[in-house]
């Protein structure tokens, strides 16, 4: 069985995000980009379930400018075995790029589609929901645990107050939240081998799609500053100022 | 906050100005392309900031620990990081493929070096003990020694030492008296003490690969009798695998102003009999083949002193930017500032980044000669790169090492008080550091070597050949038209006379007075790397210039850049006529009898 991972590049989770001075969105001139670190936990599960035999290879592929080939070596670096890049300098919203990975998953026929949970830069949580209603398939999103068995997928869902688990028929989607595992650290003789491996470029006109993009971002600004703070005397002043001034108490 | 960030942005622009891509271009080292050695470094940072460094506080807390036992604990968590990092192939990155290794470039090795030393410089010293024994195998060992541990020890399934010194025996190797008794089997029995072994004994590796100095039998007094022998931890068996134990035991685990988790081991051999010992290359002539390894060990002890300050200037940023203390001098009443407002601290953070900035470099050009002096396609492109080699390695040791420790001190002093508080972290680096400047040969011993090996002996061609270098740089920067240029090349030009004023005085006296030469040495290795990293800023400088003039996007790395530059012109390479005047006029009461 084939996976098929999507991974995007993304601001380094280390940086500190600014602002772009005219509010049209966020700076990324000499930022430090890395993958997504959800798509990073999609990129380990899939090379874990090669390696145990659930899987026989990982494809990765990635939606956006050329410098996403480093994204895609990174995966190929982990253990992916070849990579597809969907090159365009265009702005990619979630429904397009759900688009083309509908159209390379078509390419492909994965039998399974893992893709982080949402991508730390725009946080949209959409591309996965969307891939996997433009496939028919069915969805297990948010997986904390994973397991192949007879043509369907067990995945173990955090939510509010528990776990779920759920079984779906394959080929089907599932979307990695972080306790899914721990990704490795890629060696170094995998780093240099990950050059040597396939990497497809297609583009969004070769695969029919159009990404035109359907939202207009009005206007990106930081959040409000902090207030310092101030000391109180005693409970009382500050029992007043939470009734009065913040008005959470009544 | 004690983290350490590997300093990509400084070692990327490094790699471009020494040179990445005409290494890259020689035959051997095809597969560090850009695009590889990017990846690389980018793995390399994420795996020494994540798993090495957090260990480095805690490393120097408990420290490694002798049991009753004889079994050396290492504090908690460094056999998982040991193992992940020789099983991602790190501790093999510059070794031969040919034994498992990736190859890589000394200038891209050296780059991650500096990282794992910055995140964990006692955890650093495991694998360049390995990396030194490789060495010395790889050069003198037989097939049949290569063969049962050469791929072990690249994998770092093995790891390595180096004992040399006995407690007699330290700087002055001709006095070892550790014995070889040759056996009918062609082994040897080993008898003797050693001490100060850097990770003698530990169990993060199934075996420990103990490369050993001593004396067989009749060989001469001094250091023409002294030869080389393999001495495992546990005997490997015909097929390889660790067998019996030998008789080597660690006795005693010294206890250390700093790198606190790296075992400084005392051990005994053939307490029991004999240790079981194999001889490497020729008997006699251990000596050299150590003299020809410690080009690298030296180096990368180096590298360490580089390592650790810029550790010391990331804390020392972190701190002066975060604390807030008095007000804006000049400004009277108002709000109170962060110290980084106030000039003191600004020179002491600027003394400190400019001087990791220049060591940094001038290491980086030493190790990217390495590899032309390995893989240059012609003879003379690997004669020239071997001179600069050879002339630099005492300076990239001992300039780096002493400069090292004036970083981490003034680590310290930008905390204040705090800074002497251990939980801070600075003074953690303060110790640590402090063995830079004395193991591999101390400060002194490189002096030695610098003046007596590589500037008496060929009367000064080599240095001179570089002096020329960096009048050229000069040239370069006055043509500039840029007034920080201009005053740099200014400060550099200065630099460079008071340098060649120093080595014609070694060339001069050498033979008629050679105390009064090495009464100077230490300043003039002092000078040598002040004027030679200037050189390196100055071409640093020269590149960022460059890249403002076209409108890079980086301008604000450009221009803290040049500022670094014109920083160290102003404030370290204007020292140097001073220091010209301690090695030339500095002898007559350094040797004056009346210090007795």
């Amino acid at each position: 069985m084939k996976v098929l991972v999507p991974v995007k590049r993304v601001i380094d989770y280390n940086v500190r995000i600014r602002v772009a001075a005219d509010g049209s969105g966020v700076d990324t001139a000499n930022v430090k980009m890395s993958m997504n670190p959800f798509d990073e936990i999609a990129v380990e599960e899939a090379v874990r379930l090669r390696e145990r035999g659930a899987a026989t290879e990982v494809v990765v592929v990635s939606c956006g400018v050329a410098a996403c080939q480093d994204t895609l070596r990174a995966a190929m670096a982990i253990g992916a075995d070849r990579a597809v890049l969907v090159a365009t300098d265009a702005e990619l919203q979630p429904l397009a790029v759900a688009r083309l990975l509908h159209a390379v998953a078509q390419r492909e026929q994965p039998g399974l589609v893992i893709c982080g949970k949402q991508a730390i830069d725009d946080d949209a949580s959409q591309t996965g929901q969307m891939l996997a209603a433009l496939l028919g398939w069915g969805q297990a999103t948010f997986a904390s645990k994973l397991e192949l068995s007879d043509g369907r997928a067990v995945v173990t869902r955090e939510i509010d107050g528990g776990l779920e688990t759920i079984s779906v028929a394959l080929p089907a989607l599932v979307t990695t939240d972080l306790r899914l595992n721990e990704p490795r650290y890629a060696s170094l003789p995998n780093i240099m081998k990950a050059k040597k491996k396939p990497l497809e470029t297609l583009t969004p006109e070769a695969l029919g799609v159009d990404v035109t993009p359907r939202l207009i971002t009005v206007r990106v600004s930081e959040p409000a500053k902090r207030q310092s703070g101030v000391k109180v005397a005693d409970v009382a002043e500050l029992v007043r100022k939470l009734r009065d001034e913040a008005k959470v108490l009544r | 906050m004690s983290e350490y960030f590997a300093p990509l942005r400084d070692m990327r622009f490094v790699l471009e100005l020494v040179g990445l891509e005409a290494v890259s271009a020689l035959p051997g080292y095809e597969e560090a392309s850009a695009d590889v050695v990017d990846a690389v470094l980018d793995e390399a940072a994420r795996f020494t900031t994540e798993v090495l460094s957090p260990l480095n506080a805690v490393g120097d807390r408990v420290g490694a620990l002798l049991g009753d036992d004889g079994r050396v604990t290492m504090p908690d968590g460094f056999a998982a990081a040991y193992r992940q990092y020789a099983d991602n192939g790190w501790n093999g990155m510059g070794c031969d493929p040919a034994h498992g290794g990736a190859g890589m470039p000394h200038l891209v090795v050296a780059m991650i070096q500096e990282m794992v030393m910055g995140a964990n410089m006692a955890f650093s010293l495991c694998p360049l003990l390995t990396a030194g024994a490789i060495e010395a195998l790889s050069l003198c060992g037989s097939d049949e020694l290569k063969r049962i541990y050469l791929s072990r020890m690249v994998s770092g399934e093995w790891t390595g030492t180096m004992n040399l010194t006995e407690p007699q025996a330290g700087s002055d190797l001709a006095a070892v008296r550790s014995r070889a008794e040759p056996q009918p089997d062609g082994s040897f029995r080993i008898f003797g003490q050693k001490i100060f072994i850097t990770f003698g004994e530990h169990e993060l590796a199934d075996n420990i690969v103990h490369l050993v100095l001593a004396r067989t039998p009749g060989a001469p007094d001094g250091v023409k009798g002294i030869s080389l022998f393999v001495v495992p931890k546990f005997i490997p068996e015909a097929d390889g695998s660790p067998g019996e134990r030998n008789d080597v035991r660690c006795v005693s685990l010294e206890h250390k102003l700093g790198i606190h988790a790296s075992p400084t081991c005392v051990m005994a051999y053939g307490d029991d009999g004999g240790a079981t010992g194999w001889l490497c290359g020729e008997e006699n002539r251990g000596i050299e083949y150590m003299f020809i390894m410690m080009n690298a060990a030296r180096y990368a002890v180096g590298l360490q002193g580089i390592a650790v300050a810029e550790r010391a200037l990331q804390r020392a940023m972190h701190y002066a930017r975060d604390r807030l203390q008095g007000t804006e001098a000049g400004a009277g009443e108002g709000e109170r500032v962060a110290i980084i407002r106030h000039p003191d601290v600004r020179r002491m953070l600027l003394l400190m980044k400019s001087q990791v900035e220049a060591m940094r470099v001038l290491a980086a050009a030493t190790a990217a000669a390495r590899d032309h002096a390995a893989h240059h396609p012609e003879a003379a492109g690997r004669e020239r790169a071997q001179a600069f080699v050879e002339l630099m390695i005492p300076v990239v040791k001992g300039w780096s090492t002493e400069t090292g420790n004036d970083v981490a001190s003034l680590g310290v002093q930008v905390h204040g008080g705090m800074g002497y508080i251990e939980e801070t972290g600075a003074a953690q680096y303060l110790r640590d550091a402090r063995i830079t400047n004395i193991y591999e040969g101390t400060t002194g011993i490189q002096a030695n070597d610098l003046v007596s090996r590589k500037i008496a002996r060929d009367g000064g061609a080599a240095a001179r050949a570089v002096i020329v270098d960096m009048r050229s740089v000069v040239a370069a920067l006055e043509a500039s038209g840029d007034d920080s240029l201009r005053a740099i090349a200014e400060a550099l030009s200065d630099g460079v006379a008071a340098l060649e004023r120093c080595v014609g005085f070694v060339v001069a006296n050498w033979r008629s007075d050679m105390r009064a030469v090495l009464a100077g040495a230490v300043p003039l290795l002092g000078l040598f790397g002040r004027v030679a990293g200037g050189w390196q800023m100055a071409r640093a400088a020269l590149l960022a210039h460059e890249r403002l003039a076209a409108y890079d996007s980086e301008s604000a790395f450009y221009r803290a850049k040049v500022v670094s530059a014109r920083f160290y012109a102003d404030h370290v390479l204007s020292q140097s006529s001073g220091l010209a005047h301690a090695v030339c006029a500095g002898a007559v009461s350094t040797l004056d009898e009346t210090l007795a």
